[in-house]
């Protein structure tokens, strides 16, 4: 190669393979070529790029177009009431939103520390011989159907919370003032707590397996540094770790938030399907996506079909929102650590 | 050689599932008369080779597809009203009928051993009756043990037909079930959780201590569950069987309503079950495509014919004779091809 170090690209392929036995004459010819190829490989690339942003914004229009009926009528309403009435036709969006963002945060609040402890414990403390089980362990966690979660939550969770942690919950904060409302009612097994942890669980392996590799790339020297001070396991993790880490694990984390809004199926099975806010975690509810996959097939009429896309409409700003958050706060630790 | 048989094999099938396909009847709606459909389709295409594609995707999207006419016949459990049908230009029929039971977990509560009658079963979906041991259900079932546990209720969260006729039955027999929560294949409910199908009510209440439900009768007897005698119109203490539902059929006037939408609920007489419900067919007095439609009506005439000893070991309760008669006479009449001529001709 080191001949041909000074000589223009177009003698290069014109002395490749392709064109090896081409007269100086065809040059022409063949530059054009090549220049159409290039161009053509620009459009093709770009209409790849380009046909996303066509589909999204041809989602949002068809939801915006399907959920104008029901906006137009109920107005306001629809994002401040909790009523949920087929007979009348009075839909409002609160309690799903409601139960969504609920359960949403049960999940996190339980998959954050366990996923990232589970990631320190896998670079940091396990022995090399049980990191790959557990690892493959987390992985195919992420492998399970979202229905086998639902079945499983419906047939084993619910009724073993039933009979253990939910009359557990209730006698414990029973006589305590406010959190007795948290945990009050009858324990009916399937609820908005049980749908937390059957989120909980689903997305515990897409904050673990992320949070372990960037745990991974965090570069040794400074890890042995910190042990050569004398740091303890845990000082290395919260000082040094943990904030080289910090922007993947959150990526890892708002992964997850993402997948437990919108998750469907197992949540249906295991939430209850009440469309309404109680104080109770244990109460039944609902979520947006449960509410739509219940009841669209059988949603006769049109202002009840259309607000049923609505509802598409407000998770889609929802998991935006969310989204946005999550870049807003990478940027910011970003230009924070320069 | 041996490549050319097999080819010629894979041709031939190929061929047989496209013939098949291109006499398919196409139908979609109702979930709640999905295993007798599909049972009457297998022993029908066993004699004509005609086969049904039937979707069971509820009676709300089964309307909606007639509508849409990419479907031969729509089903649904919840009738269209009068001028519903006439502005589509449908035409809608009964098919068969059953019978939705209330179902209960209660520990040492055996099968029809509970009696409940129609305001005390609105009362406790109202959530007004709160305990197994309230005085209400006390009073219907004086030689009952009952705990003093709550009542969980159990309700169907995807709309249906089952939802439609179980609330249309409470309308009747409560004016505070009718003023404050109504009769539609979805409904607000006052108070319980909500499960996907007649499969998922019967789970959830096999599953959860203290509940109560309601599902169409053929799942209460799978899943083994416990259901519950009624008080009906008469006064009677009525246990769920094929002979209550049929009693309930046998009184009910059918050209009372357009396209035969009579709802079972509450009729008359000693041995009639409260909560029995058909379930319809719609097709188009002008179907774009008359051949797809006369082939339906045909296997819907073999259905009424035929169909009995099967629905019956389903627990559904085939059409009485004289409403079959009726509704074949307004096939003949009413459904005609694009040049005006009757697709069905009465045989007899």
């Amino acid at each position: 190669m080191s001949s041909a170090g000074r000589r223009p690209v177009t003698d290069l392929a014109l002395s490749g393979a392709h064109f090896g036995s081409k007269v100086i004459e065809e040059r022409g010819a063949v530059l054009r070529r090549l220049r159409r190829t290039d161009s053509l490989f620009r459009v093709a690339t770009r209409t790849a790029a380009y046909t996303v942003l066509l589909i999204l914004s041809g989602v949002i229009l068809a939801l915006m177009i399907g959920a104008w009926p029901a906006l137009s009528t109920l107005g306001i309403d629809f994002f401040i009431t909790q009523d949920w009435n087929p007979v009348t036709e009075k839909f409002g969006a609160l309690a799903p939103v409601y139960g969504t963002i609920l359960t949403s945060l049960i999940a996190m609040a339980i998959a954050v520390p366990v996923g990232i402890l589970i990631a320190l414990f896998l670079t940091e403390l396990c022995p090399m011989w049980l990191r790959r089980p557990i690892g493959i362990a987390i992985e195919l966690l992420a492998g399970i159907p979202s229905i086998i979660y639902g079945i499983w939550g419906l047939f084993v969770f619910a009724p073993f919370l039933q009979q253990t942690l939910q009359p557990f919950l209730i006698a414990l904060f029973g006589p305590i003032p406010l959190l007795s409302s948290l945990f009050a009612g009858p324990p009916y097994g399937i609820g908005m707590l049980t749908a937390g942890l059957v989120l909980a669980i689903m997305v515990l392996p897409f904050i673990t397996s992320v949070s372990r590799d960037v745990f991974d790339a965090v570069p040794p020297v400074l890890k042995e540094a910190a042990y050569g001070m004398g740091c303890t396991t845990w000082e290395v993790f919260s000082k040094v770790v943990l904030p080289y880490a910090r922007v993947g694990v959150i990526g890892g984390v708002m992964l997850g938030l993402g997948r437990a809004l919108g998750e469907t199926m197992a949540v249906t099975f295991v939430i209850g399907n009440a469309h309404k806010i109680s104080a109770s975690i244990l109460a039944p509810g609902t979520t947006i996506s449960a509410t739509i996959a219940n009841e669209f097939t059988e949603a006769v009429g049109d202002i009840y079909t259309s607000s049923l896309i609505a509802l598409g409409l407000l998770l889609f700003v929802i998991t935006f929102v969310v989204l946005a958050i999550a870049r807003y706060m990478l940027l910011r630790i970003e230009r924070r650590i320069g | 050689m041996k490549h050319c048989k097999s080819l010629i094999v894979a041709g031939m099938l190929a061929a047989s599932v496209a013939a098949a396909q291109a006499a398919d009847i196409s139908g979609a709606g109702a979930s709640f008369p999905y295993p007798i459909y599909t049972k009457w389709a297998d022993a029908y295409k066993k004699q004509t080779s005609v086969g049904l594609n039937y979707q069971s995707i509820g009676s709300g999207g089964g309307i909606k597809q007639i509508k849409a006419k990419t479907v031969t016949f729509g089903a649904t459990d919840a009738p269209l009203k009068g001028d519903d049908l006439s502005a589509s230009g449908l035409v809608q029929f009964p098919m068969v009928m059953g019978g939705i039971v209330p179902v209960v977990n209660v520990d040492g509560i055996k099968p029809g051993e509970l009696v409940l009658d129609g305001p005390t079963l609105a009362k406790i979906f109202l959530g007004e009756i709160k305990t197994w041991d309230d005085a209400a259900i006390k009073k219907l079932n004086p030689g009952v043990k009952l705990p003093s546990q709550a009542i969980a209720i159990v309700h169907r969260s995807d709309g249906s037909g089952t939802t439609y006729n179980f609330a249309y039955y409470l309308a009747e027999v409560s004016a505070d079930w009718k003023s404050k929560v109504g009769v539609n294949t979805s409904l607000q409910w006052p108070a319980g959780i909500g499960a996907k199908g007649n499969e998922g009510v019967a789970n959830n209440v096999a599953n959860t201590k203290g509940s109560i439900g309601y599902v169409e009768y053929a799942y209460a007897k799978q899943n083994k569950l416990s259901h519950t005698n009624m008080i009906n119109k008469a006064g009677k203490n009525i246990a769920p069987n094929s002979e209550t539902f049929q009693a309930a059929a046998a009184n009910a006037d059918w050209k009372s309503q357009p396209g035969y939408g009579v709802i079972l609920a509450n009729q008359p007489g000693d041995n009639s079950w409260p909560m029995t419900a058909a379930t319809w067919i719609l097709v188009y007095k002008q179907p774009q495509d008359a051949a797809a439609t006369a082939e339906a009506l045909k296997f819907f005439d073999w259905a009424y014919r035929n169909g009995g000893k099967m629905a019956d070991e389903l627990d559904y309760v085939p059409m009485p004779a004289g409403v079959v008669k009726a509704v074949e006479n307004t096939w003949a009449t009413e459904i005609k091809d694009g040049s005006g001529k009757p697709i069905f001709s009465m045989t007899n």
